[in-house]
């Protein structure tokens, strides 16, 4: 357990380090795009299509405007009929592409919505479905907060990206191709000249937004450290009430607020101030378009008119709006590349490796011979398939479990188990005692492989654990662990969390081995009444109860134990240990164990010490010995 | 909710009326770029053989407009950014504050998740929607009523036509906005579910793994994960029609004035120019309405937060001091009279009932009994932690309730149960019982909790440094250092709450025995589940839900009440700890 710690502690500055701006933002935004058109490529296609009509209806609403005057109404003044008909006619056309632009606007955001939802589901989905599948070592590396907040931040930051961000910058692309193709055809140096003025743009929006981003990557700190102080204080509330700390922790939550408050000004203040800077300066192109232009027309220059460069004009100030809007979603792209760089990682992490090809069968004796079943039997069998082509040899699942030598590290240059070796026989129960630290949850840690060994061998019915699919390893081996962690769910599903196909009638049978069966009757909907926050309504003895229940329903043949340290009364701990006993009988069982009438029935005591077996045997072959056993047992421990 | 959250705008407010100020006269530059873009076409470019020097003089104004347009852009860019992020953090002093205040009957109200989500995620929600609304807020209304204006004094019969067409979108975007906001009130309710299994299955991975339900897990995921999905779907379908609706007023009203503004013309009740103005105004009031509606929403989704964040600033302590607090605790003696007690005004039955002891100055008592039967509940009352329901506790022969509160708390310590060490140096933990304890002082109260062992074989010291919530020391020595930490105060009374579960029998013996030596005019209570550690108090009182059930020394309580006896019993037979080692190994990775 402390070396997990250790390692979260390592983690800490890494991750702290890793709220920067994305690393390859190109290479992201590919992958980002390239799994968009994966699911969604038809509606993208669709959706570009829409765009650029809705962008066509939208010129061609500008054009008829501009030709109002001249080749409508001028011509209605000159006219002595009066003849309204070709207005009519141009209305109505106008009216039709607009209709068309309008049904292409829906089309597009009513299909955003699917894209945009979609993908996140997508995201969500493969996210959850990696992180199962990872090793425990990276739930021990990663803080808790932290993978959520890949679930709520990060995809929330994706959703601004993929619903805004992305069509604002196609519709703001399409603008300026088709504003620029314009442009080029009326006057090059003109063109150019605005080209310079959007280099200044770009240029000064890079720097601010640089500016910005650097800011706002401040501000998520902050508001990181301050999440840390609060979360810490808000734990701790009633200490801090008990001993009448509120100034002084005050006064440091002050400080941190302040620096948040600094921080996030900043940030704000320079995306704030990009919008009416790209403006302006666009305000400032556009005049000296005008200059520029009116001595190039005046001189005529090149044959440019002023007509052209009243044109001209008009699509200087088109270009420069979807500059300014580019400019407006740098900040949401940034922070969602970032949030996309985290949630890749997830996905890119690897996954628990398994290389297990002996599984676990159900099985029945027929003269003698172990041969598979259809049918649950209550007798289990490794089916040891060959690579060579002999035929499946099918060995009896009894529980006998060898460590040959084995050394264990959760880091590789630091090894925390040495040379242990132990054997337990079918139906033995195997205590584990010595102090916190010295190794007793990471032996059994290593039994079902949430971690793998680095050298010596754990063999299982003679079978190398590393050959077994974990799957079927695991299934073998019932576990209740020291932290109870139940489901939202019904105490029934909770119970069947055990076994799937469990009838309610196991249910319930379970629950009476485990004495459980008592308090769930008497909660108010029974076996139907559904636990919220990990079973907070419970007891911490109800929880174990339930825990012990669940390992009951699997029916495994081999279990570990992990006697819970908390202090429960003492009828309930009568009923959890009568539970557990019940639990144990006939099953090999390694225990970690707390509890006297534990370690005094079990077949062989293991003290560890440091990583390493330093006693074994029975109960009272230990106390014979008076070494670490024995002090244990009297509570003489002497200083080390 | 509003009033309560505008209160925190304090310093801030002269920024906050700034800001849309600034957004004022930004507009109104926006408004005459127009004019003078205008007038370099028509009188500059569109004049026979051009104007340079019109275009110049028009062009240099032009600038000087930009000029002041970009100043106050930046001023209330800035202005903006300064007053929400002020806003902000007021926000989160004054929850943080009023936390502070709370009582351990209102702390029972929240989770801390929830506290934190409130003072991070909600405040940042309200943060953006109010700087949104400063900039916004004024920008929008006022380029529209400008518009408006401009179009009324030139022909009231087509300006009309915005009006109707305003109040018409109006009406839409509200109801789209309304039926929606519906649907993510639902949405962001199952979101919340969502992740909070994501949560679960993270800290139970190991339980997930070990009955190998990855796959089941997964697919109950995926279920839900298609739920959200299409709740989400449903939702913003309904805003995707935002847009079109938009498109749809304003590409109608274009037409409808290029039908009738030609009938005018041609009738001379207005000229071309006005025309193409009515065309231009009526982009920027439709602009102006699509701006407004996104701050509507904007609004409408920080509501929730603001009225979480509103909750946690008004609620109000449940305890108080009294008005001419007593600032002086006599003794160390505690009276329960007749005290009956309950968490909830509204629960059924009481917590405690009945309850009457009398506790002398020094006095050693112990107090054993079942989960739930109220032995927390009953210590708790001293320190006025929560306020009994009827009858009075009194400590040094004054009601607790006439105490100044924090008087009081100096000189009733209390080892929770369940406890907390805070991340910092061993010294600092401990000085949160007196800041101006000596390093001395800490030495000499961690060796009478028998803390010193361990923490003299650290490699620092006590300038060990201690990690969130405790996470690098054992319960044991855990359990050690907060008993170190509340001796700092110098008690007259010492409340245990089961404070030594996780030391070992040999080691809760010594701190008991350097209890009894050292500071034998400190009235000790001490909640056990082991006989062990009551065994040798003056008095030992037994708790059977919520009552009494006996009060005696260890040989009385033995011989006549049953409750008692039956533990004894179970204790001694077999039945007990077999417990960790009283030290602890300095672990193989520090």
């Amino acid at each position: 357990m402390s070396n997990m710690r250790e390692k979260k502690a390592q983690a800490a500055p890494g991750r702290s380090g890793g709220k920067k701006g994305p690393a390859e933002p190109g290479k992201l935004l590919k992958r980002l795009m390239g799994m968009i058109m994966k699911y969604y490529g038809v509606a993208v296609v669709i959706v570009a299509i829409c765009i650029i009509i809705n962008v066509l209806a939208n010129v061609q609403g500008t054009m008829f405007m501009q030709r109002l005057i001249d080749d409508y109404i001028t011509p209605l003044l000159k006219s002595e009929t009066k003849d309204y008909m070709p207005l009519l006619k141009a209305i109505g056309r106008v009216a039709g592409f607009y209709g068309i632009g309008i049904v292409a606007s829906y089309t597009y955001n009513r299909i955003m919505v699917n894209v945009t939802q979609g993908m996140l589901k997508h995201f969500r989905d493969a996210m959850f479905t990696k992180m199962e599948r990872l090793p425990i070592k990276y739930f021990d590396t990663h803080a808790h907060g932290d993978i959520m907040s890949m679930y709520t931040n990060d995809t929330d930051t994706l959703r601004q990206m993929i619903s805004q961000s992305m069509p604002q910058l196609f519709n703001s692309a399409i603008t300026i191709v088709s504003t620029t193709v314009c442009m080029v055809m009326l006057n090059v140096p003109l063109t150019v000249l605005t080209f310079v003025m959007v280099g200044v743009m770009l240029g000064l929006t890079r720097k601010i937004g640089g500016l910005s981003a650097k800011h706002f990557i401040a501000q998520q700190k902050d508001i990181g450290s301050l999440n840390g102080y609060i979360e810490e204080m808000m734990q701790g509330q009633r200490v801090v009430k008990v001993f009448c700390h509120e100034e002084e922790s005050k006064k440091a939550f002050d400080e941190l607020n302040e620096q948040l408050c600094e921080s996030s000004y900043k940030a704000n203040n320079y995306s704030n101030i990009l919008g009416p800077i790209n403006a302006q300066i666009g305000n400032i192109s556009y005049v000296l378009c005008a200059i520029v232009g009116g001595v190039l027309a005046i001189g005529n220059v090149g044959g440019f008119s002023l007509g052209g460069l009243a044109s001209f004009l008009t699509f200087n100030k088109n270009f420069n709006m979807p500059i300014n809007q580019i400019s407006m979603q740098i900040n949401a792209i940034v922070m969602a590349l970032a949030g996309a760089e985290r949630i890749f990682n997830l996905l890119d992490e690897d996954p628990e490796v398994d290389e297990g090809y002996v599984e676990l069968v159900n099985a029945r004796k027929e003269n003698g011979e172990i041969v598979p079943s259809e049918k649950r039997t209550g007798l289990w069998a490794w089916a040891h398939k060959h690579t060579n082509g002999d035929p499946t040899t099918y060995v009896e699942l009894k529980g006998d479990v060898v460590f040959d030598d084995v050394d264990f590290g959760y880091n590789d240059d630091k090894i925390v188990l040495h040379n242990v070796s132990l054997y337990a026989e079918p139906g033995q129960k195997i205590a584990f005692v010595g102090s916190t630290g010295a190794g007793k949850t990471t032996i059994t840690n290593l039994i079902n492989r949430f971690y793998d060994i680095q050298d010596g061998k754990i063999r299982y019915d003679g079978i190398n654990v590393n050959k077994i699919k974990k799957a079927d390893l695991r299934r073998s081996l019932g576990i209740v662990l020291q932290d109870t962690h139940l489901f939202s769910m019904s105490v029934r599903e909770n119970i069947r969390y055990g076994r799937l196909d469990a009838t309610d009638e196991d249910v319930v049978a379970a629950a009476k081995l485990a004495n459980a069966d008592g308090f769930i009757r008497r909660l108010p909907q029974g076996y139907d009444t559904v636990l919220t926050g990990d079973g907070a309504n419970l007891s911490q003895g109800q929880r174990q109860l339930l825990a012990i229940a669940r390992a009951a329903i699997a029916d495994p043949p081999a279990l570990i134990l992990d006697e819970a340290t908390s202090s429960i009364d003492t009828r309930t701990e009568r009923l959890v240990q009568d539970g557990m006993d019940k639990l144990m009988a006939g099953r090999t069982t390694f225990v970690i164990a707390h509890r006297l009438s534990t370690v005094k029935n079990s077949d062989c005591i293991m003290v560890l010490e440091q990583g390493r077996i330093i006693e074994r045997g029975t109960h009272e072959e230990l106390l014979e010995k008076k070494g670490r056993y024995y002090q244990l047992y009297t509570g003489n421990a002497v200083l080390a | 909710m509003l009033k309560t959250l505008m209160k925190q705008i304090k310093e801030f407010k002269a920024a906050s009326i700034a800001t849309p100020f600034f957004m004022l006269l930004e507009v109104l530059m926006e408004t005459v770029v127009p004019f003078l873009m205008a007038s370099i076409i028509d009188d500059g470019v569109n004049v026979p053989g051009g104007d340079i020097r019109h275009i110049c003089i028009v062009g240099a104004w032009m600038i000087a407009a930009a000029a002041v347009g970009l100043f106050a852009g930046l001023m209330g860019g800035k202005y903006g950014a300064y007053a929400s992020a002020g806003f902000a953090k007021n926000l989160r002093q004054a929850m943080y504050y009023n936390i502070q205040t709370f009582s351990f009957a209102n702390i029972d109200k929240y989770s801390t998740a929830g506290l934190v989500t409130r003072m991070t995620t909600d405040v940042t929600n309200v943060q953006n929607s109010y700087m949104m609304i400063l900039r916004m807020g004024m920008r929008a209304p006022a380029s529209m009523i400008c518009a408006m204006v401009a179009a009324f004094l030139i022909n009231g019969r087509i300006a009309s036509i915005y009006l109707i067409a305003v109040v018409l979108l109006g009406c839409v975007l509200f109801f789209i906005i309304r039926k929606a906001n519906k649907y993510f009130n639902i949405v962001f309710e199952k979101y919340d579910d969502l992740n909070a299994s994501v949560q679960e299955n993270v800290s139970a991975i190991r339980v997930v793994k070990a009955y190998v339900r990855e796959e089941y897990e997964t697919n109950k995921f995926a279920n839900a994960s298609a739920k959200v999905y299409n709740m989400f779907v449903k939702a913003e379908s309904i805003i995707a029609c935002n847009m079109p609706v938009m498109m749809f007023t304003v590409y109608t009203c274009i037409l409808l004035i290029s039908w009738v503004g030609a009938h005018m013309i041609v009738s001379d009740s207005i000229t071309t120019g006005n025309l193409m103005s009515l065309l231009a105004y009526c982009m920027n009031i439709l602009m102006s309405l699509m701006m407004l509606s996104m701050v509507f929403v904007m609004i409408s989704m920080s509501m929730a937060s603001g009225r979480r964040i509103a909750e946690v600033i008004n609620e109000t302590a449940t305890i108080h001091n009294d008005d001419d607090p007593v600032m002086e605790v006599k003794d160390g003696s505690v009276v329960f009279d007749h005290v009956y007690f309950k968490y909830k005004e509204n629960a059924e039955g009481y917590v405690l009932k009945d309850i009457n002891i009398d506790i002398k100055s020094g006095e050693t008592i112990g107090i054993i009994g079942g989960t739930g039967s109220a032995k927390t509940s009953l210590v708790n009352l001293i320190s006025r932690l929560y306020d009994v329901t009827d009858g009075s506790v009194r400590v040094g022969g004054i009601d607790v309730r006439k105490y100044d509160m924090e008087a009081l708390r100096n000189k009733v310590a209390v080892v929770l149960q369940k406890n907390t060490l805070f991340s910092g140096t061993i010294y600092e933990n401990l000085r949160w019982g007196n800041k101006e304890a000596t390093d001395e002082m800490c030495r000499r109260a961690c060796k009478l909790a028998c803390a010193d062992e361990f923490i003299e074989r650290m490699p620092d010291g006590y300038n060990t440094y201690i990690e969130q919530g405790g996470s690098n020391v054992s319960g044991g020595q855990k359990q050690r250092l907060c008993i170190a930490r509340a001796l700092l105060k110098e008690p007259k009374i010492l409340i245990l709450d089961d404070s030594t579960s996780a030391v070992d029998t040999a080691t809760d013996a010594r701190i008991r025995k350097a209890f009894a030596t050292e500071i034998p005019d400190t009235t000790k209570i001490i909640i056990a589940q082991r006989i062990s550690s009551v065994e040798h108090a003056d008095r030992i009182i037994v708790m059977n839900e919520g009552q009494i059930n006996g009060i005696g020394t260890h040989e009385e309580l033995l011989e006549g009440n049953d409750i008692y006896r039956e533990v004894y019993e179970s204790q001694t037979s077999g039945g007990g700890d077999f417990d960790e080692p009283a030290v602890k190994e300095v672990k193989d990775n520090e």
